[in-house]
């Protein structure tokens, strides 16, 4: 277990005097490594809530930059840096709140030739991305490499949280269980028409981020076999059973998924785009 | 028997903009086909050419999905509710 400086105990006195986490769950959070795909709407609370936790080391992938239309949810930005890489905005936020954790960027995109060897340094990976093709690459990349997976999505008003980790959980699914691939073009409505509720972005992220830290700490139920929807003009939220399909291409009895897959990256997939 | 239907924000222009239908229906098909009858243009974006549910889109029974269920045939009951799940993407 971490020696705890006097700051240290001051700063997470909230989580240690929980027993379900205590000195010793902190000193777990802090010796944590999460990685992050997007520091975007979903990408922004998740960040922030992690580092306060306490999580050692937050590595984060999001090849854009701060645009002004992303301010409206996207809150670990700011005005000021409109045009920096949003890794770099993600970094000085979190660090001016939290010293302890150590912040890793990767300033460009995910794909099929990086993402095992990034994610194999990490214990747990949250994906808040905005289209099929990455979350589909994530989701592969986490199956081979035995990582769990907190997925999060959203669309104007509504939000989906699922946690993927076949691996630990023996009926546990994956992302292709529920959607074995990619819808094609035409089908799903195209980025002109999407929009999204900012505060949707908070809602759906904490989620995850929840899910994450009880992840890391082992504690409580697992969201794994369960597909939380939440539809904000209802104010209401669902949890869904999620199976492992015995026919899914990836983790079913005879995949047909054995290497990563790379899809075209269309407009048309990106039902949440920003 | 009257089920409620509940219709996700992508297919909600369908409905003229709502959230919930009551459509009639003994099996998730005959519910699937009364729902087009009600709403032209919604089975093609909930099933194939073949009539099979597609695989970006999951129907719900209540909490269950219909795959695992008995698919276009399972029976519905009265009080039932069945949600339609897309996939979507959204993230930033």
């Amino acid at each position: 277990m971490i020696d705890f400086t006097e700051e240290q105990i001051e700063r997470y006195s909230r989580h240690i005097i929980l027993p379900e986490v205590g000195a010793e769950g902190q000193s777990k959070l802090l010796e944590s490594k999460v990685f992050m795909i997007g520091a975007g709407g979903l990408g922004s609370p998740v960040a922030y809530y992690l580092a306060a936790a306490g999580v050692g080391t937050i590595g984060i992938a999001d090849a854009d930059v701060v645009d002004m239309s992303n301010l409206q949810r996207q809150i670990i930005h700011n005005q000021d840096r409109v045009g920096m890489p949003k890794v770099e905005s993600a970094r000085e936020t979190i660090q001016a709140l939290n010293p302890d954790v150590q912040v890793n960027t990767y300033n460009y995109r995910i794909d099929a030739d990086n993402v095992r060897e990034i994610i194999r340094d990490y214990d747990l990976i949250i994906d808040g991305c905005d289209n099929f093709p990455t979350r589909f690459l994530v989701n592969d990349a986490c199956f081979f490499e035995h990582k769990t997976l907190i997925s999060g999505a959203m669309f104007r008003f509504e939000g989906q949280v699922a946690t993927f980790k076949p691996h630990a959980d023996k009926e546990g699914p994956c992302y292709r269980c529920l959607y074995p691939e990619p819808p094609p073009n035409g089908l799903v409505p195209s980025c002109s028409e999407a929009g999204i509720l900012g505060a949707l972005a908070g809602a759906v992220g904490t989620i995850q981020a929840v899910e994450a830290v009880k992840e890391l700490l082992g504690i409580g139920d697992s969201l794994s076999g369960r597909l939380m929807i939440f539809d904000a003009l209802r104010m209401e939220w669902k949890k869904l059973k999620l199976r492992q399909d015995p026919g899914c291409p990836l983790c079913g009895t005879k995949p047909t998924i054995t290497d990563l897959v790379t899809y075209e990256q269309a407009c048309e997939l990106q039902l949440g785009h920003s | 028997m009257t089920i409620a239907v509940r219709i996700p924000t992508p297919l909600r222009k369908l409905t003229n903009g709502a959230d919930e239908v009551a459509i009639d229906g003994a099996t998730i098909g005959a519910l699937i086909d009364n729902l087009e009858a009600a709403h032209p243009g919604i089975k093609e974006r909930l099933c194939d050419e073949a009539g099979e549910i597609r695989r970006f889109v999951n129907l719900y029974l209540n909490d269950e999905d219909v795959r695992f269920l008995q698919g276009r045939d399972t029976a519905l009951k009265s009080g039932d509710e069945v949600s339609i799940v897309p996939a979507i993407a959204g993230g930033k």
